[in-house]
């Protein structure tokens, strides 16, 4: 039934809000198979933040069991968290979040950084990886050099970085007019093809159907198809 | 590495704010390298004087009795004769009318001397002979005069050879007395600072001149600078029987025991001025912990990317304690340079003896090192525990 790579069964999250115990994730089961492309679509609100955040592992699921590349995420500390993270997860965030005071390769070569990879090796890997994302002229940019498409074609070259095993993406058209959107789009469709896993959370139906699959999550319940959108 | 270039790419992005951070650390390392470089410097230059009064020299001031006014030659000879003692030098002064044709001064300090005391005193020389054996037991009238007598009573001339009249006696200029030694702290201070210039002269002159048969001040050289506190002993023996016991009639003044009573003092002054000046490195230090606060922040975003791209949260708390640690090592060396700059322009203008002070430079840079880690930690601490989801919704 389960499979390795990832699978998740029964995922519940609760925050104490005050007095009030309030459930945002109401018992998720979802599995992808290596080299899915998956939406996963919600209006705001509907849990798909937090959701996020347990996929990614910068949070824990309070009940249910999380399987990654055949690690059992759970119970697991902050340092165990950011080692997963470092090697596990790409992420793609809707502002880029690139270091200002760093130019295009350095944020580039950052999570290598933590990963530990040695500085020359790191250099080189991430010239590779703008090299793919079509900023072979832009290295040595800053990021206030660059336009939003640009940055994100930085942001998912630092993601693909330390060759993860899935590509995590938030929103990642959120900032972006729609052609530079779609451009972007093209770029996840072409890793895709290459073999990448890539999962996407989005409210945009439009950029939720670039991938091969979409799932809908609605109040914290997660059901196959977008149904709840058509 | 990447976390010390990182660091010092947030400080140097931050110049005005860095600077005003760091100016705590700045005056405090400062004040303390000032300090004790200042002070060290005056204990210096005040041990090399006292040093140049020669250790193991003992000085007798005797205020006497009624009928005992001063000392003796018999009593010299009692002081003589005691085991520690190697050598004694009887002096008297007084200010006497000096004359020499034209030319007169009533302000010319008259020293008497032996020649014991040119003997220990041997810089004291610059021309001439000193005064010798002879002269003392025969009580000649020759003299030595110092620069500034030489300037009252022989202007623009040589006074090598020369007669000059004190309280009415004639004297013969055998020698000339080194102006250096001679303007020394000690000498203005003993001699008192008011005359006209120093004429030396065999203290038996000196007594028949003033009138008088005892002398009131000997210096007493002791057979090795170990042997000071026996020949203390020895001494007082002696002084007690020759004033029958009576109190305050004369102070024995050890040069040894004076430095070691003076660097105490100037130690306690120099911890009590470092214990105030590390006040401005503690408040300094509240600065660069308010600041690292802000920073971190200020960096929310920055600390949740770092950590959703696998960064540890030692990792995290490390780049902080760094940036801590530069920002206010950073102060210390300004601190340093700032602290010898005053140090030195201080000196200079104060005839005190310049010299570098390593431990205080030392205790500078480490103090402010030290500043950094104490007051790094909880902001380093703070960004570490930061959860990534918060820190990245904070955008």
């Amino acid at each position: 039934m389960g499979n390795d790579f990832f699978s998740m069964r029964g995922i519940v999250k609760q925050y104490q809000m005050g007095d009030e115990v309030q459930t945002i994730l109401k018992g998720i089961d979802l599995d992808i198979r290596e080299g899915e492309f998956l939406s996963i679509l919600g209006p705001s609100g509907s849990g798909k933040s937090t959701l996020m955040n347990i996929i990614g592992c910068l949070d824990t699921p309070t009940a249910g069991e999380y399987t990654l590349h055949g690690r059992v995420i759970r119970d697991l500390d902050q340092k165990e968290l950011a080692h997963i993270r470092s090697r596990e997860i790409g992420f793609i965030f809707q502002q880029f979040q690139l270091l200002p005071r760093l130019d295009a390769l350095k944020n580039v070569e950052l999570p290598l950084v933590y990963a530990g990879v040695p500085p020359k090796e790191r250099t080189r890997r991430a010239q590779e990886m703008l090299v793919r994302v079509g900023l072979k002229d832009r290295m040595h940019h800053y990021q206030n050099q660059l336009s939003g498409g640009q940055q994100q074609r930085v942001a998912i070259a630092r993601a693909l970085a330390t060759n993860p095993t899935l590509l995590l993406a938030d929103e990642p058209t959120g900032a972006l007019d729609q052609a530079t959107g779609e451009q972007v789009m093209g770029l996840f469709r072409e890793l895709n093809a290459e073999g990448r896993t890539i999962i996407m959370i989005t409210h945009d139906l439009k950029i939720a159907r670039h991938a091969t699959r979409i799932v809908n999550i609605l109040d914290g319940v997660l059901t196959e198809g977008v149904s709840a959108f058509d | 590495m990447e976390n010390v270039s990182m660091s010092v790419s947030n400080i140097a992005g931050n110049k005005m704010r860095t600077f005003l951070t760091t100016l705590g650390i700045i005056i405090g390392v400062g004040a303390i390298i000032a300090l004790m470089t200042v002070v060290q410097g005056a204990t210096d230059t005040m041990n090399a004087q006292f040093d140049a009064m020669g250790l193991g020299t003992l000085r007798i001031s005797v205020t006497g009795t009624d009928i005992k006014r001063g000392l003796t030659d018999a009593n010299l000879e009692q002081l003589l004769a005691c085991d520690h003692v190697a050598g004694i030098s009887p002096s008297l002064n007084a200010t006497v009318t000096a004359r020499r044709g034209d030319a007169w001064s009533d302000r010319i300090m008259v020293s008497g001397n032996n020649d014991e005391y040119f003997r220990h005193n041997a810089d004291l020389l610059a021309r001439g002979r000193a005064i010798n054996a002879l002269d003392v037991s025969s009580q000649s009238r020759v003299c030595l005069v110092d620069g500034g007598a030489a300037r009252t009573l022989f202007f623009g001339e040589d006074p090598m050879g020369q007669t000059l009249y004190l309280g009415g006696f004639e004297y013969t200029v055998v020698g000339t007395i080194n102006e250096d030694e001679d303007s020394s702290l000690f000498s203005q201070i003993l001699l008192g600072g008011n005359t006209d210039g120093t004429v030396y002269v065999p203290y038996t002159s000196a007594k028949k001149m003033a009138g008088t048969s005892t002398v009131d001040t000997v210096e007493v050289y002791v057979t090795d600078p170990d042997d000071t506190d026996a020949a203390v002993e020895e001494m007082e023996a002696v002084l007690d029987a020759i004033f029958n016991y009576k109190e305050d009639t004369y102070t024995i003044i050890n040069m040894e025991s004076m430095t070691e009573a003076m660097n105490l003092m100037t130690s306690m002054m120099m911890s009590l001025l470092v214990g105030i000046a590390s006040i401005a490195l503690v408040v300094g230090g509240i600065g660069i912990m308010n600041m690292m606060l802000v920073t971190v922040t200020e960096r929310t975003t920055e600390i949740g990317l770092r950590k959703a791209l696998g960064a540890e949260p030692g990792q995290i708390q490390m780049q902080f304690l760094i940036e801590a640690i530069i920002l206010s090592l950073l102060g210390g060396v300004i601190g340093v340079l700032v602290g010898v700059t005053i140090s030195y322009v201080i000196c200079v203008n104060t005839d005190i003896t310049f010299s570098l002070n390593t431990f205080a430079i030392g205790l500078g840079v480490s103090f402010s090192a030290a500043v950094g880690i104490i007051f790094g930690w909880a902001p380093a601490r703070k960004a570490s525990n930061l959860n990534p989801i918060d820190a990245l919704r904070s955008m």
